[in-house]
């Protein structure tokens, strides 16, 4: 099928590639031997996941008591985290569900990382709760098992609950997902390999994959039924995650706004970490033809836009908290924005709402080291932001003198750091045995939206 | 326009005007609040329908959509509606103010008063006549302004040289101007017009609660139009692909708007604190059927007929579902407005359909007026191609 595209639109794919360069070009990163950064990068994201082992072996065998949690605040960096996580791990399925829908072509090439990260993401979030369990070996029973326990059942009124549910469907279906859209990928790769072991391991992996119509007839019909399924969990699982807080009654936490906000904070979250990890990843694996400034500059598009929805949030919140008359709301805001977390408050305030409007200026926007920079400082800000609503709202109580700080013990710090050792040992690991571009997907917009095809119009 | 009869439609736009008008004017000789009320809340049905039409236009400018611009003339069209909802909401608020709004009463706010009310007392930095009146001006002069020059700019483009984008560069800008200001208006003009009736209450999805709303009805007339157009030949560009993305918006946009209708719902029915939850339970109290039935056409009836591919592109089914879920999102205000106003005393006559034909009169005669003065079709504009041969 021809697809008319205008030539007012600028190129996808630049320097002239053909298909066979595109092939050449994805492989090479899992043919070739990977270059000193990777070693580098590599070593240090493995010392923070054997950092992460060592935290987590220590929470399991003294208990939480390890943490910095006190009786006021007894949730604090855990949660911030695991939200913080399942928000970065929103970006992927936004891209291959929702940009699917909208026809954005611009996802092709950042469809396959984007999905790796959420996957890793989702994976690192899950060990929150898991190891806040105190006893993480019977975590099973989250699920409704039967049991020879009585009354021994899940709480289904919880939403804790119903996070178990979202979470590990959202995590199943982006499984699935970037799997099959790995399939035909690793069959090329199969193909090319030289090496009886590598053609060995990508056989297993390509389950078989021939290229013959009826493969592709099929793949995409499951691609079309899981990208069905996948445009609700983007915006589910965030919703669930924050029922969370807004079910209860707590000040700071019960709110309305919160379930679309969270979606849109997830979202913005989840682009700021696909553009920290492809500015790098683009760079390092020579992959500037197919990761275009337009294609990062369409993701600050993005952020902007997403940025400026939970800014609404925030200032909706603070108004309504004024308008609402109750006395509890007011104060909680007041505490968030002048008590002893102040600083907590207004850095969110800046790296998420502040930072993101300098994307306004297409100077700013087209720019790589700003572009970096900013997505910094939003990943650092997403933190805050969870951080500011878990531990302020409940630091302070209705009672003044239960009001608490939360100091983080080492284990809290090294828990945390540790799990961005083990995401970046993850997407590591992926960047080098993986096809990190979707190039057989990619490959049907070279006639529409390639650098030499379109000034050929 | 030639093959549309312009004077059948604006014979049967003024005869629904003049009996809205005889209906209003029995209305204020029987119950004037209830008039006032029920004018509140159908002109906001059809001003929603004007300003998310306006936001639509917008939208496609900053997304740079391609699919969208044969049909890009009628969202332009429906958005000049804005100025007659606007001035007409002008003047139901301020000539209304004391039946519709509560808190427009100044004892409230006297200590000494046997009608003092603290809560609303605090709340006068932001209820005040004078602020009030002041944003109102605001609002409406930014969308106006806005809108007016996108939809100049985008008349003037078909007569400036093919392939000259200047035109186009600059709605560009204007509708990222535009959206950023409708982000912020939206919510605070639903606070304002709306939320303010039940003074004590309050929510911080309203806003965007309420944005949904009026973006699936405008969603929905959008498709009604362009399929009346194009079944008198009038859009011969748009083909099944534009019909079925037009369909693929309302039937997601009907379930966005219920996403947040149950998150308002289920967060305040969990926590059942009771400032926030006397809302809802006056609700079902007084209106449980409506509510229920509301509810079932904005969501059950949009999600299982809209579900197939085939449906989404069938003429008959979109006109007979877009019909009822209009009446789904006007039933949908009411319940916003008038137990507010009229507690468990609202009913539906004379006063309450009555008015709705007269805005829905005045609506389709501006829009189809101004329609019938520019070109259907786009003839400059960079995607135009691709729209034109769009295929999805």
């Amino acid at each position: 099928m021809h697809i008319q595209e205008s030539s007012y639109r600028e190129p996808l794919i630049i320097g002239r590639k053909d298909y066979k360069q595109i092939t050449d070009d994805v492989c090479k990163g899992v043919e070739g031997k990977p270059n000193k950064y990777w070693y580098i990068a590599f070593t240090i994201s493995f010392l923070g996941l054997l950092w992460y082992i060592g935290c987590v072996s220590y929470t399991i065998g003294r208990g939480i008591g390890t943490w910095g949690l006190n009786r006021t605040v007894d949730w604090a960096w855990d949660i911030t985290n695991f939200v913080w996580w399942v928000g970065i791990g929103h970006a992927g399925t936004l891209i291959s569900a929702i940009l699917l829908l909208f026809r954005q072509k611009w996802r092709l090439s950042i469809n396959r990382s984007a999905e790796a990260m959420t996957i890793f993401a989702v994976i690192c979030a899950a060990m929150f709760p898991i190891i806040h369990m105190g006893r993480p070996w019977l975590f099973l029973w989250v699920f409704p098992l039967p049991n020879q326990f009585g009354s021994l059942w899940v709480n289904f009124n919880s939403p804790l609950l119903w996070d178990v549910f979202a979470i590990s469907t959202y995590f199943t279906v982006s499984l699935v997902f970037w799997y099959v859209g790995l399939i035909p990928d690793f069959a090329t790769i199969r193909d090319r390999a030289i090496t009886p072991m590598r053609k060995k391991i990508y056989r297993a992996l390509s389950f078989g994959w021939s290229g013959k119509a009826k493969d592709w007839a099929r793949f995409e019909e499951v691609s079309l039924v899981l990208a069905g399924l996948a445009t609700p969990l983007v915006l589910s699982v965030h919703t669930i995650v924050s029922m969370d807080f807004a079910t209860s009654v707590i000040p700071g936490w019960h709110t309305t706004i919160f379930p679309p906000y969270f979606v849109a904070g997830a979202i913005f979250s989840g682009f700021a970490m696909v553009l920290t990890l492809l500015i790098i990843m683009r760079k390092v694996m020579s992959l500037e033809s197919y990761i275009t400034i337009k294609h990062i500059e369409y993701m600050n598009i993005i952020i902007i836009v997403t940025g400026s929805i939970v800014g609404v949030a925030y200032l909706t919140e603070l108004f309504i908290s004024w308008y609402s008359g109750v006395e509890y709301e007011q104060y909680a805001f007041i505490n968030r924005a002048t008590g002893p977390y102040w600083w907590a408050y207004w850095s969110m305030m800046t790296c998420n709402v502040v930072t993101p409007q300098l994307f306004w200026f297409r100077g700013i926007r087209t720019n790589l080291t700003a572009t970096f920079i900013i997505s910094i400082f939003v990943n650092i800000g997403m933190w805050f932001e969870r951080f500011v609503i878990i531990v302020t709202s409940i630091h302070r109580d209705y009672l003044p003198a239960n009001w608490s700080m939360f100091h983080p013990t080492f284990v809290d710090i090294g828990i945390y750091v540790g799990s961005i050792g083990l995401f970046f040992t993850c997407f590591l690991l992926f960047a080098r045995f993986f096809p990190v571009i979707a190039q057989s997907e990619l490959k049907t917009i070279v006639k529409s939206s390639a650098d030499h095809h379109k000034s050929n119009h | 326009m030639n093959t549309i009869d312009l004077k059948k439609i604006k014979t049967i736009s003024i005869i629904l005007a003049a009996i809205g008008m005889v209906s209003i004017i029995i209305g204020f000789l029987t119950d004037v609040q209830r008039e006032w009320a029920s004018l509140l809340f159908n002109n906001f049905f059809f001003f929603a329908i004007a300003l998310a039409a306006a936001f639509f236009v917008a939208v496609q400018y900053v997304s740079n959509s391609g699919w969208s611009i044969v049909i890009q003339r009628v969202p332009e069209a429906i958005g000049t509606y804005l100025p007659v909802a606007l001035v007409l909401m002008a003047i139901i608020i301020l000539g209304g103010m004391h039946s519709i709004y509560h808190w427009s009463h100044h004892d409230l706010y006297d200590p000494n008063s046997e009608h003092y009310d603290p809560i609303i007392a605090g709340k006068q930095a932001f209820l005040n006549l004078p602020f009030f009146i002041i944003r109102m001006v605001v609002y409406m002069a930014g969308w106006l302004g806005l809108f007016y020059l996108i939809r100049k700019n985008s008349i003037a483009a078909d007569f400036a040289p093919l392939g000259d984008n200047t035109l186009y560069k600059k709605n560009f800008r204007l509708s990222a101007i535009f959206i950023v200001f409708f982000a912020v208006t939206s919510s605070a003009s639903s606070w304002d017009w709306l939320m303010s009736i039940d003074t004590h209450w309050f929510s911080t999805l309203f806003g965007w609660y309420i944005f949904s709303g009026m973006f699936v009805s405008s969603l929905v007339v959008i498709t009604l139009t362009v399929l009346y157009l194009k079944s008198k030949g009038a859009l011969p560009s748009v083909n099944d692909s534009h019909i079925h993305d037009l369909g693929k918006f309302v039937f997601a946009f009907s379930i966005f708007w219920t996403y947040l209708w149950v998150s308002q719902f289920l967060l305040y029915w969990y926590a059942n604190i009771p400032e926030e939850i006397t809302y809802y339970q006056e609700r079902f109290q007084n209106f449980k059927t409506p509510l229920l039935i509301m509810l079932a056409i904005n969501f059950v009836m949009p999600v299982l007929i809209l579900m197939t591919r085939a449906a989404k592109q069938n003429a008959k089914i979109l006109m007979i579902l877009g019909a009822i879920l209009l009446i789904g999102h006007w039933v949908d205000l009411y319940l916003l407005v008038m137990p507010g106003i009229m507690g468990n005393e609202a009913s539906v006559g004379i006063h309450e359909i009555g008015s709705f034909f007269f805005f829905a009169g005045a609506f389709l005669f501006v829009v189809f007026n101004n329609m019938s003065k520019v070109s259907l079709e786009i003839k400059n504009h960079p995607y135009i191609e691709e729209s034109v041969h769009h295929h999805s």
